[in-house]
Order: C-alpha cells, then structure tokens, then sequence
C-alpha cells in the first residue's frame, strides 16, 4: 500500500490554479486512433501455451462481484467460497483477486474468507454512495470508514460525476484527496470514473490523471450499473495514463476495467492491451484487475477445456 | 511476468500452387516458354515457376483483348458489365482466405495485413466499380465518354491483388478491355485471379495476364495495339515509360514513388500520433509508396515524442509473415533488400543517427529490423530519396511554415500526413501541401470512393473515386 501522495508527487500543489494548469497539458486523444489501436489489438491470436497463461493470469486478477440489492449473508458467503477454490474440482486453479461487495456485505466476507481459507483475499467494498456518489461529504467519509472498519482491505470509491462534467475538477481532485486520507494505510484506494457518463476519451483521460494526483491506488472505468464500461479503447486510454505518469514520478497505478467483460475472449483482449500499452510489468492482480462476476466461469470453463480437450457441460461448473 | 504468445500460424493448406505457370490469354490458360521461379521471401522457399512473357505472348494477348473488346465488351452494355464486375468482387470474398494466404506467401507481408487490408480493399474496388458501370452519364464527366480500348497495366510487388484491383476494375467497368503484367517476384494471386475470371464466366479477352519481367513490361508499353497504359512502380521506370509514349497514340496514367512528410505539431493527439508514425511508415515492411517516410516533428516535443516513438517499436512484432501476430514481415527480395540496406549505409556515413529495437531475425530470407535515423537534415540522402523499406528520417521544425517548406522540399508529392488537434492548422497545413492525398490525424486510409494519385514526379493522374474514371475514358469533359 503506497503512502498517502500529500505532496501530490510534486506535480500539483493541491491549488484549483496548479490542478487545472496540469491537466491542460494533456495531449487531446483522437477517437479515430484510439479506437483503431484497440480494434487491432484485438486481432492477437492468444493460443495454447499463452492461452492458458493469460487464463490463469486472468483468474488472478478478478474481482469477483456482486452488487445487488438483493444480495444476503448466504449470497456474499458463496461468492467468497468460489473467490477462494474458483474450481472445486481442481485446486490447481488460482483464487481470485478480491471479492466486491456493498458496505454492509464487508463484515460478512471478511470473516467467512477467513474461514474458508481465503485470508489471503482482500474485500473490496464500494464506497462514496456507490452508484451515483449523489451523497454528503460526511455520508460518503462514514461509507468509507464503516468499511474499513469491517474489514475492507480496498476502497473503491465513485467520483461525483455532476462535478467532473460541470467543471468542478477541484471539487472531484479534494473528494479523492479526503477519501484517501480516510483509506490511510489501511485500504487500497480505487476510483471508479464511470467512463459511459464521461462520454470521452479526453474526459476519461482528464480524470485519470486527475485521480492519480489525488492520490488513487488504482483507476477504475466504471461501477457496472452503465453501459458503455470497459470498452478496449477506454481501458487503453487509462493504460496510456498509469504508463505516462509511471514515467514522470516512478510510481506504479493500477487499472481495473469493470463491466461488460463477461468471457474469455474478452478478458484476454485486456490482458493484451495491458501488456501492449502499459507493458507486462502491469500484468500482476497487484496492478490490473478486472471487476466482474460471470467472468470467472467462463474463464474456469475454458481452462477445463484446455485440459480435457472438450467442453464441459455448465454443470460442471458450480454457478456460485 | 511475461505475456509471450504462442505461434499463430495461418494454415497455408487451403492454397494449392503449381509447380508452373503459364500465361492467361483469351480465357486460357497457355504454357509459357521459359520460365524463373518466385520465391517466398521469408524462407527463400522456391513456391513455383512463372513465366516470362515473351513479344509473341504480349502479341496473343493484346490480340485477344482487341478482339474481346471490339466483339463483346464494347459493345456490352455497362448494367451487364456491372454484373461481372460484381460477380468478381463476390468471388474474391468467398475466396479472401485463399487470396490472402497465396499473397502473404509470395509478398512476405503479414497474414494479418493481407487478411485484413489488400483483399477486402481490392474487393472492395470491384464492388465500388461495378456501381460505376452503368451510371457513367452521372459521373458529371460530359456524356460523349468512351473507352480507351485495350489498356496495358503494369503493377508493382508491394500489393499484389490490390493494385490488380486498382488497375482492373476501373478499366473493365469503364469498357476496356485490359492486358496485365504483374510484378516480377509476386505473380501468384494474379493467376488466381485469372482463375477468378474464369469462375465468374467473364467473356474470353476482356482479362489477359502476362506475367514476366521489365522486358515483358517494355513490350507492353511499346505494343502498338495498346491504347493506354497505366503503370504503378518506380519514378524511374515512370519515365521511361513517359519517354517511351511519348510520340504515340498512348494515353498513361503514373502511379509513382513518393517520400512523405508526417507532419507532427506540439498541439497533435501524442498516442495516436505515434501510432500514426508507426502505421505510416511500418505498415507493409514500409513498401508503400505514399508511405510516411519523413517524420518532420516540432522541435519542442521532440524528445519526448521519439522516447515514446522508441517504446511503441519495441513493440513491433517481426518475423513469420503467416503468424497472425506478426506486424513487420519479410522484405520482398534480396534486391530490395541491398537497396534498402545501401541507403541506411549511406545514412550512417552521412552523420544521422541509427536507432532499431532489439529484434532478432530470422536466418533465411530477407529481414530489415524496423529503424529510424535522426539528426537527418534536407540534405541528406534518406530524406530526399525513397528508401522503400521499414525506415524513418526524422527531421525538427520550429515553426508551421517551416513545416511545410521541408514538407514540399521534395521531388515527390503523393502524400502527407497532418498530427495536429487544431482544426484551423490543420485546413490550413492541407492547403500548403503539394501532395496528391493528405491525411489528418492518420495515415495510409485508402477507400476505393477516394482518389489517389501524385504531384510532381509522382505521377500522372488519379485512381479510385469519380476521378479515377475518367483515367480509363477519352473524350472527358474537366468541369
């Protein structure tokens, strides 16, 4: 867990002046180019003995979710059960990244991937009135704390939208600032965007940046509850962002695309473009995750059908 | 960790290449007389043996296009012309894998460049023709037009299929009928082309490929039966086939060499920039001839942009040409390979710096690692002549005028490419350029709606788009 950035990196002094001036001295982003460069990085052929790397590695980095308003105490417990032993059938499987869950699910999944083994796994708990981050200041510190206090090892907090596209940057940059105070030592510090209400790339460009000076561990595109989400260009544009500011203050961000990406294929066209973009020094759940929640079957299915030749019927593959 | 990815090799088993070939005459297959082999230039593999066309080869077939032309497709009307047209493109979609393997093959340019650029283009080209057809009293180019004839097309190795494309199916949707000599060292998806034809029941004559070399090509442009010529390749041979048509009949159009400027300004989209960079010069081992040869940058980020220039090459993936993830394949011959290798030689001496990511080749066939050199001037070699290989002069600017002075600082015009986010720059820069196609915040677009052709030693006239018609009419009325 990285120290709290108060100096901002020595890029900002915490001033609306200082915070605005540097972001005006990011490059605009073409659309056409930056869709193009996602659409040919798709066409990699991801086979055999990288296939099954790059599944493993994508299993490693999940952030296995659930964000319902239906979701109960056994709902949270079987997740937490599959985020350890994603195959029961194989324990050679890797467990997953974190499990992701609302505030009051944190206690719950802490103490029962405790108990299954899973210690190792962080809670991630959204935070700052997730979805919509349309609370006080004081609701989303309390959302915060509550968390970390029942256990969350991650943060991952919703900026205030209405103020980013009206212009409140210092508004959004103070919000990241308090949160991360209150995260401390204690909690890795995610900041989801919402890339499908920011609409572009130089918006989501702005906010990456925006977010790593205030202060993030990780930038994340999207809470999941909008579509578009991670699409490959956005998540692109964000590797471009932790890659250039890794070159101006040596320090490392992570990126977690969330939403929309629900298969294999899909998950290996991130794997390429973090490797491609920010390079393979990012390809680590400790610097990329992908937030998701049908995901991981899909990726346990494709792994069994590189082992057996052929695919297995989904009932060979537990549902939670 | 490391992210290698396993081959991913193209299966070349839906190809079947003959051991020999001979000529496409009146619908016929011929034999040839002698013959030299094509070689794969990643392996050096001898794929077959072609034929070289010999004067009375180019006589059969020049004679079969003027019988096919005054008996058939003159009197054609352009609705039934359209048909075949159509008919052709369709063939060509069914047949995309076999086309671009066959192509990848015998060019040594990647599957994934092949597969996904030259033969949906060339498609593409036959498809936006056969639309012309039967609609030319529209193309607003007068109403007394009338085909040439029998056109003589000569194309180069750098896209096969796709310059086949660019020659053909205007001069057939326009009502020529044509004789074809494609390059040397890339024959193959000609002749399957020529099986094309025949699929499509395209009448006898209306296509005749002649394959050979430069002498099979002289016999073309010197043929006294041929009404134009049309020709893409080198500056060089342009003007000997200038020269050569000189005091005939012929009309010509020229496709030839360029040394584009990739205009970098400090207010450009970086990422996509250097993307652009990438594509414009990279793209098809840098065998194109609108290819973005000359990066001229803005001193006050030049530093910056050549760092990230340099981190995005290392990403380059060079080697097997049929591997779907190879970016960079192999040079097309050893005697392009000399060429290429000369000029870079001849950059060291002069004083500007080489830098390549560290790549290793393959030991058979022919390789050039993707590189720039900076610190290159206006006088220096490799800003002024077309090196034709994966290799980039980067030349600084410190105003916008100074820009476009180096920019036009060429015996060249064929294109230029603009990196600014200002649209005012950019209208501005466009209209500055001398350069046949000038692109925007990219490079190397091509879509058969848009022509393209040169200022200055770049050639004569346009192909593609309602102006690419008239190259294959007389009696044009210019608005």
């Amino acid at each position: 867990m990285s120290l709290v950035a108060t100096n901002f990196y020595g890029l900002v002094d915490g001033s609306d002046s200082s915070l605005k001036k540097f972001l005006s001295t990011l490059p605009g982003v073409d659309q056409v180019g930056a869709e193009a460069r996602a659409a040919m990085l798709a066409t990699r052929s991801i086979k055999t003995t990288s296939k099954r790397w790059a599944i493993d590695t994508a299993i490693s980095m999940v952030d296995l979710t659930t964000l319902e308003g239906a979701d109960t105490r056994g709902k949270v417990e079987a997740l937490c059960t599959k985020a350890v032993r994603p195959d029961p059938t194989n324990l050679a499987v890797p467990h997953v990244g974190a499990v992701c869950v609302y505030n009051d699910m944190v206690g719950i999944a802490r103490h029962h991937l405790d108990l299954v083994g899973g210690n190792n796994i962080p809670v991630a708990a959204v935070s700052t009135a997730f979805p919509s981050g349309r609370a006080s200041m004081a609701v989303k510190i309390q959302d915060t704390s509550d968390a970390i206090n029942a256990g969350a090892g991650e943060i991952d907090m919703v900026i205030d939208r209405g103020a980013f596209l009206s212009g409140d940057l210092i508004g959004v940059f103070e919000e990241i600032v308090k949160i991360r105070e209150v995260c401390g030592e204690k909690a890795h510090l995610k900041v989801i965007f919402e890339t499908g209400e920011l609409v572009t790339y130089d918006n989501v460009r702005k906010a990456s940046y925006l977010a790593m000076l205030a202060g993030a561990d990780f930038i994340k595109t999207s809470t999941g509850k909008v579509a578009p989400a991670a699409t490959p260009p956005v998540v692109l544009v964000m590797l471009e962002a932790v890659r250039d500011f890794y070159a101006m203050t040596k320090t490392r961000i992570g990126v977690k695309p969330a939403g929309g990406i629900r298969n294999t294929k899909d998950a290996i066209k991130q794997l390429v473009l973090v490797n491609e973009i920010a390079g393979p020094e990012w390809l680590t759940p400790a610097l990329f995750r992908i937030g998701a929640s049908a995901l991981l079957n899909d990726l346990v299915m494709q792994r069994m059908k590189m082992d057996d030749g052929y695919y297995a019927s989904p009932s060979y593959v537990t549902i939670d | 960790m490391t992210f290698e990815y396993a081959p991913a090799p193209e299966s070349r088993s839906i190809v079947s290449i003959s051991p020999k070939y001979g000529h496409f005459i009146g619908g016929n297959f011929v034999a040839g007389t002698k013959h030299f082999p094509t070689i794969n230039p990643a392996t050096e593999e001898v794929l077959s043996k072609i034929a070289c066309g010999t004067k009375s080869d180019v006589d059969a077939a020049v004679k079969a296009a003027r019988k096919a032309y005054v008996g058939t497709w003159s009197k054609m009307s352009g609705k039934e012309r359209g048909k075949y047209l159509f008919r052709i493109a369709r063939i060509m979609q069914e047949r995309a894998r076999e086309f671009a393997v066959l192509e990848t093959l015998d060019n040594g340019k990647p599957i994934r460049e092949s597969r996904d650029v030259d033969v949906p283009l060339a498609a593409a080209h036959f498809f936006y023709h056969a639309g012309w057809a039967d609609k030319l009293e529209y193309a607003g180019l007068g109403t007394s037009t009338k085909p040439h004839g029998v056109a003589g097309q000569i194309i180069p190795w750098n896209f096969p299929l796709l310059m086949l494309a660019w020659k053909v199916a205007p001069a057939l949707a326009m009502g020529n009928t044509v004789v074809l000599k494609p390059a040397e060292t890339t024959s193959l998806t000609a002749l399957l082309f020529a099986q094309v034809c025949q699929e499509a029941e395209l009448p006898a004559g209306v296509v005749n490929i002649v394959t050979g070399d430069g002498s099979t090509g002289a016999l073309i442009v010197n043929h006294p039966g041929i009404d134009k010529i049309a020709f893409t390749g080198s500056t060089e041979v342009g003007k000997i086939i200038a020269r050569a048509v000189a005091s005939t009949k012929k009309s010509v159009t020229l496709e030839l060499g360029g040394k584009a400027a990739n205009i970098v300004f400090d207010d450009a989209p970086i990422d996509e920039a250097v993307e652009g960079i990438i594509n414009g010069i990279f793209f098809n081992q840098g065998h194109v001839c609108c290819a973005g040869s000359r990066l001229v940058l803005q001193e006050n980020i030049a530093d910056e942009f050549l760092e990230k220039l340099k981190i995005r090459m290392n990403k380059i993936r060079v080697g097997d040409p049929m591997d779907k993830n190879t970016d960079l394949g192999a040079i097309n011959s050893q005697e392009q390979l000399l060429k290429i290798r000369e000029l870079t030689i001849a950059g060291d001496k002069e004083g500007a710096q080489r830098w390549s990511p560290e790549c290793a080749l393959p030991s058979k066939g022919f390789w050039f690692p993707p590189t720039i050199f900076t610190g290159v001037t206006q006088g220096h070699r490799i800003a002024r002549e077309e090196i034709f290989g994966p290799v980039l002069s980067v030349l600084t600017f410190r105003t916008p005028q100074e820009a476009i002075d180096k920019a036009n600082n060429t015996p060249f015009g064929l294109s230029a490419g603009i990196w600014s986010e200002k649209g005012s720059r950019i209208l501005w820069a466009s209209q500055q350029l001398r350069a046949g196609v000038i692109w925007a915040n990219t490079f190397n677009k091509f879509d058969p709606t848009s022509p393209f052709g040169g200022y200055k030693e770049s050639g004569w006239g346009r192909e593609g788009g309602r102006h690419g018609l008239s190259a294959y009419l007389k009696g044009v009325s210019h608005e």
